[in-house]
């Protein structure tokens, strides 16, 4: 028995000593540069307490964009998933032909990478207009429909930055698509015939009955979606390269840390960043963990 | 005088009837409208794909961004071998990088899981929580400990180090989705195992990993997707000869002397490899999607 316990111990050792110093013993080291006086190639960690951390919440303009900004692409990515994401499966489960190939082609994107994604569509969302119009707006000017040609990201702040929305909901919404459908395939066929006997139309069957019973999958969508959205770097970086109008806390760190050498500060944005998402997930991580315990 | 009426009175079922009848109709026209919706969006999915295809396909000649939605005027593959030349190192690169740090983070992720589920110890529960915690994580909190940690270590700059990075932080789904995995394989098998005398690495190796083949592929693909998809640990972490498809893809895109036709093929090339896999692997890959999504 104590020899299984060491070739237990000796299997999991390796990932929770990796584990530990790579994500736990890190945080640790970022906390402490944060709290110190690094700026510039010498590391120095003089400790200046939470000052780093006063300065960007408090004073610091860039840091107060990137959060709006990400506030207004969470409102449009996480609103436009659940919704068309809803849509989509509430459609597919309806054993409509083709079903098949449908889920297919909407979960697509996700294999691709978001680079991929903002190198396409940055030419998709072309901002010239006039004779230099191309992608999008070139489409809806021949299709006749010219109300809609826009410079998408190149708007005004903050509603560029909305549109930054589009191609990540082009890549993410077949994920919200997949977790609701398979919330719908676990509702008991039961349910439905016993909402439809008692004369419910098809659409209040979807209002009281089957969207209800959908909240753990839609609290499943934004947390995932959610925490994507208060990471996300890549997709902008690929659009746009990097433009103040469109920055985020996460791009800010990147540069701040690695082109101005302001590591004291890109330590303390990524650790905000990471008190976000702690918020976000641990109360779902703690949850789901024990209600499995109960199971 | 007035006795017929009731009579006349059309029998209290048919109304219903009739609504039925109605309702009948009234799904089938919902179908045939379900179908135009669904068919219009994934129109709307692939219009990027197809974007990139005729745009990759066109001579260079013919490419220009007023014709961008035209279909070429032949099959000229120009694009894509100017996007290759500039890719190919890169894509090698990924190659290298992508393999054997999918395997490394599957075969830990299978012993976590083995032991996590099956051999459970005070605390298993913790550990195993504290696991996932870091898939979550924003990498930016741990990068500049990571850059430190890896010039000290003499790995900072080439692909071995990134291969590390990659493994580390790919145990928590690993992990995961083989906890999860092992959870339903019957405990029986291992106690009977366990009667005949194996010991626990014994058993894991004649009884679990047999058995595993459906995890290995489902965390395989999704280990192999997400990091040949990755980009920040990549360009934070490699030197210019080292880096992966993904940021040399990236530095085309921004690139001003790169035309746009051939960035949209390098997209292409650099998307081949993992939707290629998704296209013929895709049940395994929608299956690691979840098992990212629904905890425990």
């Amino acid at each position: 028995m104590s020899r299984d316990r060491l070739t237990a111990a000796a299997m999991i050792a390796p990932s929770v000593i990796l584990v530990g110093i790579f994500v736990y013993g890190f945080i640790a080291w970022s906390a402490r540069v944060s709290m110190s006086d690094w700026q510039g190639l010498i590391p120095s960690y003089n400790f200046v307490g939470l000052e780093n951390f006063t300065q960007l919440i408090l004073h610091d303009r860039r840091f107060f964009i990137g959060i709006r900004n990400t506030g207004v692409f969470s409102l449009v990515f996480l609103g436009g998933a659940i919704v068309l994401g809803l849509l989509l499966a509430i459609m597919l489960d309806r054993k409509l032909p083709a079903e098949g190939f449908f889920r297919s082609v909407f979960l697509f994107p996700m294999a691709v990478s978001f680079i991929v994604t903002g190198v396409a569509w940055r030419w998709l969302m072309n901002p010239a207009l006039g004779s230099r119009m191309s992608g999008l707006n070139l489409l809806f000017d021949r299709l006749g429909l010219d109300f809609l040609v826009n410079q998408w990201h190149m708007n005004p702040p903050p509603w560029g930055m909305a549109f930054i929305g589009i191609p990540a909901l082009w890549q993410m919404t077949g994920f919200a698509m997949a977790l609701f459908l398979a919330g719908l395939r676990s509702i008991p066929e039961d349910l439905r015939e016993a909402a439809r006997v008692d004369g419910a139309s098809e659409f209040q069957l979807y209002r009281r009955v089957i969207i209800p019973l959908l909240r753990p999958a839609v609290l499943s969508v934004v947390i995932i979606l959610g925490h994507i959205s208060l990471k996300i770097f890549d997709l902008i970086i690929a659009m746009t390269g990097r433009q103040v109008a469109l920055d985020v806390p996460a791009i800010y760190m990147w540069t701040t840390t690695f082109d101005a050498n302001n590591f004291n500060r890109g330590a303390a944005i990524g650790l905000l960043l990471l008190v976000s998402v702690a918020i976000l997930v641990v109360p779902y991580l703690w949850y789901s963990r024990r209600q499995e315990a109960e199971l | 005088m007035t006795a017929p009426t009731v009579a006349q009175r059309p029998p209290a079922i048919a109304p219903r009837r009739v609504s039925l009848r109605a309702r009948r109709i009234r799904r089938r026209v919902l179908r045939i409208l379900g179908v135009a919706v669904l068919a219009f969006m994934a129109a709307l999915f692939l219009l990027p794909v197809y974007v990139m295809l005729i745009t990759g396909l066109k001579s260079f000649e013919e490419v220009s961004l007023a014709r961008m939605w035209d279909l070429p005027s032949g099959i000229y593959f120009d694009n894509f071998v100017a996007a290759f030349r500039a890719l190919r190192p890169n894509l090698v690169n990924s190659v290298i990088l992508t393999v054997p740090a999918a395997i490394g983070s599957a075969v830990l992720g299978s012993f976590n899981g083995y032991v996590l589920s099956k051999w459970r110890f005070r605390g298993s529960e913790t550990v195993f929580t504290l696991l996932l915690f870091g898939m979550f994580i924003p990498y930016q909190s741990i990068l500049i400990p990571l850059v430190q940690f890896m010039q000290q270590i003499n790995l900072y700059g080439g692909i071995p180090g990134l291969i590390l990075v990659h493994i580390v932080y790919g145990i928590p789904i690993t992990t995961l989705i083989f906890r999860n995995y092992y959870a339903s394989v019957p405990t029986e098998l291992i106690e009977s195992s366990r009667i005949d005398g194996a010991d626990l690495f014994r058993t894991y190796r004649h009884i679990m990993v047999p058995l595993s083949a459906p995890a290995f592929a489902v965390v395989l693909i999704w280990q192999f997707t997400n990091i040949w998809n990755e980009f920040l640990f990549a360009i934070v972490l490699t030197r210019p000869e080292s880096w992966p498809v993904t940021v040399a893809l990236n530095n085309l895109a921004g690139s001003q002397i790169v035309e746009w036709n051939v960035q949209m093929s390098g997209a292409l090339l650099a998307a081949a490899p993992t939707l290629l896999v998704y296209i013929l692997l895709g049940r395994f890959f929608v299956q690691g999607l979840m098992a990212g999504a629904v905890k425990g």
